[in-house]
């Protein structure tokens, strides 16, 4: 491909106008060239022989005449082994080899191989004669726990047959373990690192199908009222200080997923330093190795360059579906897509395109469900099924969901775990409000049972604001029962102690067990006398329950709370 | 020797452009007009065609006016002459004393490379127990005081100021009311403070360019001081009119608003100055403390609501006094578990107690019967607005811990306070 060449023409903040003297292709990426640095940006707009760029690096300093370099290449992550682990911006830069090189600030124009060139013990599956396509899997090494599949570059077209393939044992990441030719008589020679373009979704699998599998966060309200499918989507919208972070980072560690994904993008760097220092200090319990084995970050905070940060997402998810391929379930926490949709604003402003609502750019819709639609549960070719779950965080204005950006991403998601200010007020954490989210995914728990818990919650809730207006006086007992009923399951299920070591993360089982006992304590009449005794019993009803869901499930108190409490509320039943 | 360009193609706003050739962009101009010399930057390039903005606005600048490329982006001196010094947005003496040249460094630098953060784990002192007890002060972290014009908040920055364990306060004002800045300056001299404080101050009637610059000036300055290892403590009141300042920048420029006007890129602009917070690792830090204004006391006013989505946390000031509810520091968990033992129970258990008495003030007013606990809550909150939560209270952590005790017995036996037996049988003041 022919490499063309061009000079700025013009500077707006991070958007740059190049003359260009070839053929230039839209999302090519190209460097322009400052003094002794070369800055990297992508054209996002063509218009009569000028080419506009985002520059995903500060701007100062460029001047008209600059040259500029095309590359003939989109953007584009390198995928392979290694990726694990790894602390890379938002362009795949790493952040802490950045740091060995140029000390504590991010210097511009630095670009540096987010794979090191590392030996890895290849296991080839094919050999030569094999016919293999895109996406086709030719070997693999061990990464960590995994396989880690060695596989053919997903944007090839047609059939190729192999030539050669390299024999098994240690080889160099960047080393040609493997030729292919086609039809055509072209060959290719292939390493265990692909590139690809990562606005492009990847495929190479056979079908979709549907996400019915949950995924289990060790979060009560989530795994048995608002659950989350694997391959499925969900956004946490909520204002600032509800606790987005800290429910995405208790599920990033808690999890029933092979691999991680965090895509930091345009918020506060310290919440990245606490995943960084905290993570390699965690085990998995599953697997019983450093939580770290499984998570990739992509840290792209609100002080780097925006473009960078749009870029961000696309990274994090490219990376997720090339591990989705090798048949592993992979969770892309993105935080937050707000951030991400201000930059796409910032870019559309400079083009001076017509704003939409909030001057968000037209295409604010399709961009978002472009990207909830790259997640998905897929088969593959040998059978096996791989997944990627997307969660969101979005970061409305002013705390309000009426605007585009929750908006247009309740529009695509089969979730919805809206946070209240109230809520985290009143510490009623997690903040998430049961009343106004909905989940279109099976959880742990049969569905008609939840519906059940949640009418008690509906109705308590609704007795609540009545009560608010006559007076406890005013209320029935009947009622009154109803409310504390809901009182309850609000205060023994749906809200949980993060830092509470047994009660922050349960599992299925334990959670199954709580909710049969609630749905029977619910589903109960009781012989109370008046409100104070109702109001009694429940308080110390709530009291038995909470200790028990503080007991560790291997400690002889465990079964004597349980017992404990079963015969105190079996002793009040009509 | 530098080109000079007599031929000014447009004056719009504070923008004037010019045809120039190998002009760079963000280069620093001088600008000579009738009024003298000042400074414009280059804010877009167009072929031939720069735009710059003139710090102190375009009035009065004619058409050939000449304007010289200095080549060089705009730049703030720093040297340890700084400080006790006085300077305005533009980085020239406000004080009569020198113009500094020697050494200068780039303003609005590169963000620090996360993987190179560290926790912060030091407390900041302050002396204010609202803030020590309640909110702890943390290097490094990042917090607005959240309040409505005419509270008292430039009074408690200038104590904090005077009050704060760092080594280096840099204090940044925009839109200050002249008697607020002369309010600053003769409070830091009054306390000895001046000699370790360094100011760049705009106030409301200087040039709004000018109003840009003052935190990425200051910014820049604190961020040398905490490479050479000193703590600096960053002082900016009030970031609301830093905003609006923008926003008007923003609407000269044609820029397409977003929210009420701003501009859409609000968010990255105050972003790229708040992180500049920061502890180095092996240095010292930077820890910002700045005022938000809020427009009639709508948190969800852009410049607040982008605000705390940034910050660690917010202080509210309501009534002249720090609100225990809504105010927030997010890193107060990662040094207060190691101040005193009893710090983080009592911190809890008090405020718990002050939300219950608000309840009963609700209950008073609304006429209901009060009973011997809505007595003794009552007690308590006028005990703990008077003693704790007022301004002028100056103690330190210690101390304010040792009242909170005292004022726990003086109302309350120690099974009602919800404190652990353990605590309440080593804090719980003995009978004289």
């Amino acid at each position: 491909m022919s490499v063309s060449t061009g000079r700025v023409t013009g500077v707006n903040g991070n958007m740059v106008n190049v003359a260009f003297t070839d053929k230039v292709i839209k999302n090519e990426v190209g460097f322009i060239r400052v003094g002794d640095t070369r800055l990297k940006s992508e054209i996002i707009r063509i218009t009569s022989g000028v080419a506009s760029l985002q520059v995903y690096e500060m701007t100062n300093g460029i001047k008209v005449g600059d040259e500029v370099e095309f590359t003939g290449e989109l953007l584009s992550v390198e995928l392979g082994p290694g990726l694990l682990t790894q602390v890379f911006d938002g362009l795949q830069n790493p952040l802490p080899e950045l740091a060995e090189k140029c000390g504590f600030f991010l210097e511009r124009g630095v670009y540096i191989d987010p794979l090191p060139d590392k030996e890895w013990d290849f296991t080839a599956t094919k050999k030569a004669g094999d016919k293999v396509k895109a996406g086709d899997s030719f070997g693999w090494v061990p990464e960590g726990l995994f396989h880690h599949e060695i596989m053919v570059p997903f944007t090839l077209q047609g059939e190729w047959t192999i030539k050669s393939i390299a024999a098994d044992g240690a080889h160099r990441s960047h080393e040609t373990i493997c030729v292919i030719e086609n039809a055509k008589g072209e060959t290719k020679d292939l390493s265990m690192i692909i590139t690809q373009p990562v606005k492009v979704a990847i495929e190479g699998y056979e079908e979709r199908v549907m996400p019915d599998e949950p995924m289990v966060t060790k979060i009560r309200i989530i795994d048995t009222f608002l659950p989350v499918a694997k391959g499925g989507t969900y956004c946490i919208p909520g204002p600032f200080g509800a606790g987005k972070t800290v429910l995405q980072h208790l599920t990033s560690k808690n999890a029933d997923v092979d691999i991680v994904i965090i895509a930091a993008c345009g918020e506060r760097a310290g919440e990245v330093v606490e995943v960084l220092k905290e993570f390699p200090e965690l085990t998995d319990p599953k697997t019983g190795r450093s939580l770290m084995e499984r998570t990739i970050i992509i840290c792209n905070t609100s002080s780097m360059p925006v473009a960078a940060r749009e870029a961000s997402v696309y990274t994090a998810v490219t990376m997720a579906e090339y591990y989705r391929n090798m048949g592993l379930d992979v969770l892309l926490l993105a935080d937050s897509t707000s951030r991400w949709a201000q930059a796409m604003r910032e870019m559309s402003g400079r083009l001076e395109e017509i704003p939409g609502d909030e001057a968000f750019p037209a295409y604010l819709e399709s961009r978002i469900a472009g990207f909830y639609e790259r997640a998905g549960k897929v088969r593959l070719a040998d059978g096996r099924y791989g997944s990627v779950t997307i969660g969101g965080t979005v970061s409305p204005a002013g705390g309000n969901f009426e605007e585009p950006v929750t908006q247009a991403t309740l529009k695509v998601v089969g979730a919805f775990h809206g946070l209240s200010r109230e809520r985290s007020d009143a510490r009623k954490y997690p903040a998430i409000d049961p009343l106004d989210s909905w989940s279109k995914y099976d959880g742990i728990i049969d569905r008609r049972l939840v519906d059940e818990a949640y009418s008690y919650l509906r109705r308590g809730n609704e007795v609540g604001q009545m009560m608010k207006v006559v007076g406890e006086e005013g209320t029935s007992l009947d009622d009154y029962i109803i409310y504390q009923k809901g009182e309850f399951l609000d205060a023994v299920y749906l809200q949980q102690n993060s830092f509470d070591p047994v009660d922050s993360m349960v599992v299925p089982e334990r959670q199954k067990e709580a909710f049969d006992m609630l749905y029977s304590i619910l589903t109960s009449s009781f012989d109370l006398s008046d409100k104070k005794d109702a109001r009694l019993f429940f308080n110390e009803l709530r009291q038995r329950f909470l200790d028990w869901n503080g007991t560790a499930s291997d400690s002889p108190d465990f079964q004597r709370r349980k017992d404990d409490l079963v015969s105190f509320y079996e002793g009040r039943r009509k | 020797m530098q080109k000079v360009y007599t031929k000014i193609e447009s004056i719009v706003g504070n923008v004037i452009t010019v045809r120039a050739e190998g002009v760079r962009n963000q280069d620093l101009a001088e600008i000579t007009t009738s009024r003298g010399t000042g400074y414009a930057n280059v804010i877009k390039l167009d072929g031939d065609l720069v735009s710059l903005q003139v710090f102190q606005g375009a009035q009065g600048v004619s058409t050939g006016d000449s304007v010289k490329f200095l080549g060089v982006p705009m730049r703030v001196s720093y040297s340890e002459d700084l400080l006790g010094r006085i300077f305005n947005g533009a980085g020239k003496p406000r004080d009569n004393g020198p113009e500094l040249t020697a050494n200068m460094i780039d303003i609005g630098g590169p963000s620090v490379n996360p993987s190179k953060r560290i926790l912060p784990k030091k407390m900041i002192r302050t002396g204010i127990p609202m803030i020590d007890v309640f909110n702890t002060l943390v290097e490094s972290q990042k917090l607005p005081i959240f309040s409505i014009s005419g509270e008292p908040y430039n009074q408690l920055l200038a104590r904090i100021a005077t009050q704060a364990e760092v080594d280096i306060i840099i204090l940044g004002g925009m839109g200050l009311k002249y008697d607020d800045y002369l309010f600053f300056r003769n409070t830091l001299e009054k306390s000895g403070a001046m000699s370790r404080t360094i100011m760049f101050i705009h106030t409301a009637s200087d040039p709004t360019v000018e109003c840009t610059l003052v935190p990425d000036m200051t910014l820049a300055v604190a961020e040398r001081f905490a490479l050479d290892g000193k703590r600096v403590l960053v002082l900016l009141t009030d970031m609301t009119n830093f905003c609006d300042a923008q926003k008007e920048m923003a609407i000269t420029m044609d820029q397409v608003p977003s929210n009420r006007g701003y501009p859409g890129d609000l968010y990255s602009s105050l972003a790229s100055r708040y992180e500049k917070a920061v502890d180095f690792d092996g240095a010292g830090s930077v820890t910002i403390l700045g005022v938000t204004t809020m427009p009639g006391d709508d948190v969800t006013h852009p410049v607040p609501d982008n605000t705390g989505y940034i910050t660690e946390g917010q202080y509210y000031l309501r009534n002249g006094r720090i609100e225990p509810f809504g105010s927030l520091s997010r890193l107060k968990q990662n040094v207060n578990k190691d101040t005193r033992p009893d710090h983080r129970a009592l911190m809890d258990g008090m405020i718990k107690l002050y939300s219950a008495y608000k309840d009963s003030l609700e209950k008073r007013s609304m006429g209901f019967m009060m009973s011997d606990w809505d007595e003794k809550l009552l007690r308590y909150g006028e005990l703990f607005e008077s003693k704790l939560m007022d301004l002028s209270v100056n103690i330190p952590l210690e101390e304010a811990l040792d009242l909170g005790w005292k004022i726990l017995a003086e109302c309350f036996e120690p099974n009602e306070t919800g404190l652990r037996t353990e605590l309440l049988e080593k804090y719980w003041p003995k009978e004289a």
